[in-house]
């Protein structure tokens, strides 16, 4: 007796792949990018199936969603100047054809002589969730047991800033749409929902699935709408409130790391009597970090003085 | 148990307007029509789907979470047809003034 | 059969159809999207590494794990786009 969801799991399986072939088949960049975005909803469904809701909330949010406004903001900036097709010789795809299959075939090969359902780190971690200082599994690993992965990677969020607004510095930018005043009276009805829908997010991921990533992309959302809908038009002079933004994050984790090793402690070894608390504050920071980073990289290139601008150009 | 039939009952009927919905989106001849079959069929899809959902639902904190999603996903898909459609228009009347 | 299975083998496939884009395409927009496929299918990869059949419980560590490379992933397609913004505002430059 089969279960009948393995012939849904079959179906979206073979849904995702061929989603994935026709992104990179498509001619129009237009629908490439829109079916990247299904492709991205439907890996998140699959993932979901696999028991592993915090990462679709992630990559619902972060990978598909602000991935696909980043892509399709890329395209209205490069769109006046269609690519001139450059021709691939045949013996290049041919080879790179053989190639990818060769790694297809040893990586299915590999997977299938690997034992599924391997015991893994499950217990370890179900058996130290007491001292964790939250009751969810996927955020005791990310905000306590391994907290060094999680610094670096807001760590790699501010570099990317940082270089965004390098690579970007005095280049002119396309005017950015008119949404017309529909969508304005959208942004104010959505806007205090979405900045409620992040913060509970960002609460429930003590004890279930969600955190200061999914919330933090989320809030992230209240910057797009900002934006786009021109209720908020980045200044100059807003420039080190956004970097304030920007580091807020990392320093308090970084901070809090360091206090907790100035304690005698290793760093990220939280006193269990004040470990909830401070998780909630790191993520709490964090969360306020990604949203604002997250909005900064839609916007793209800084603020800048229009005589700064000039003379760069 | 009732009720249980009932839910499938709507949820089927629900997958059944959005399958309709998707072969207009397949088969009409341009933009606006397409988004004629997808933003009412669609609609429809959705508001059945989320009852016979609420219908299952264990609490009632459960039934006001998919009330929410119902409400936000109806209002957002109106404004992307709202945006889609007012692009066509627009990119329309550009190409008949540049021609 | 079971769900592992079934995406994990979807994973390997998307893996290989996302290197193969990233090497044969021109199209800087298009080679960017084909390395996030291939980020996508090694998630599938992870997320089914920690899969257990579902009365029990996953191993959380990978799917921390994922989380993280969802975010560095978004970092560097950032990164990535802006360096094609900027390509083409120089190619735009030098050809007026």
């Amino acid at each position: 007796m089969t279960d009948p969801l393995l012939i849904f799991d079959v179906i979206l399986g073979l849904a995702i792949v061929a989603l994935a072939v026709a992104v990179l088949a498509m001619h129009d960049r237009f629908a490439m990018i829109v079916l990247f975005i299904v492709f991205g909803l439907l890996s998140a469904l699959a993932w979901v199936r696999l028991s592993a809701p915090d990462v679709a909330l992630a990559e619902a949010a972060i990978g598909t969603g602000l991935t696909g406004a980043l892509l399709l903001t890329t395209l209205h900036h490069i769109r006046a100047t269609p690519p001139a097709p450059v021709p691939v010789p045949a013996g290049a795809i041919i080879a790179n054809l053989g190639l990818c299959g060769l790694i297809f075939g040893g990586l299915v090969v590999a997977f299938l002589s690997t034992p599924l359902q391997a015991p893994g780190l499950a217990l370890p971690v179900a058996q130290n969730m007491e001292a964790s200082g939250v009751a969810h599994p996927v955020t005791a690993v990310l905000l306590n047991f391994r907290a060094y992965d999680t610094l670096m990677e807001v760590v790699v969020l501010l570099a990317a800033i940082v270089a965004v607004w390098m690579v970007e510095r005095g280049t002119a930018q396309a005017p950015s749409p008119v949404m017309g005043e529909i969508y304005r009276g959208f942004a104010r009805l959505a806007l205090p929902a979405i900045v409620i829908i992040g913060t509970y997010l960002l609460w429930v991921g003590a004890y279930a699935p969600g955190g200061a990533f999914q919330g933090g992309a989320v809030l992230a959302a209240v910057g797009l709408l900002l934006l786009l809908s021109r209720l908020y038009r980045p200044q100059p002079a807003h420039r080190p409130l956004a970097r304030l933004g920007f580091v807020l994050g990392t320093a308090v984790f970084a901070g809090i790391a360091l206090l907790v090793a100035s304690g005698g402690r290793v760093p990220f070894e939280y006193p269990a009597a004040h470990a909830k608390t401070l998780i909630l504050l790191i993520e709490g920071m964090v969360t306020i970090s990604i949203a604002v980073t997250l909005a900064a990289l839609f916007h793209g290139r800084e603020p800048e003085y229009a005589s700064v601008s000039e003379n760069h150009k | 148990m009732v009720i249980q039939i009932l839910a499938l009952l709507l949820i089927v009927l629900g997958a059944f307007f959005f399958v309709a919905g998707t072969i207009g989106l397949l088969r009409f001849p341009d933009t606006l029509c397409r988004l004629h079959a997808l933003t009412k069929a669609d609609g429809l899809g959705l508001g059945l789907t989320c009852l016979g959902i609420a219908l299952l639902a264990g609490s009632a904190g459960e039934v006001s979470r998919i009330v929410l999603i119902w409400f936000f996903v109806a209002v957002s898909s109106a404004v992307c047809g709202h945006l889609i459609a007012r692009h066509v228009r627009r990119s329309a009347r550009a190409s008949t003034e540049g021609s | 059969m079971n769900s592992g299975l079934i995406f994990g083998l979807t994973g390997i496939a998307v893996f290989a159809i996302g290197l193969f884009g990233a090497l044969v395409m021109v199209e800087p927009l298009r080679r960017v999207l084909a390395l996030k496929l291939c980020s996508v299918g090694a998630g599938f990869l992870l997320v089914v590494g920690a899969w257990q059949a579902p009365p029990d419980m996953p191993d959380p560590v990978p799917h921390a794990l994922v989380i993280t490379g969802i975010v560095v992933m978004i970092s560097a397609t950032a990164v990535a786009l802006a360096l094609i913004r900027r390509l083409h505002s120089l190619e735009r430059a030098s050809d007026e």
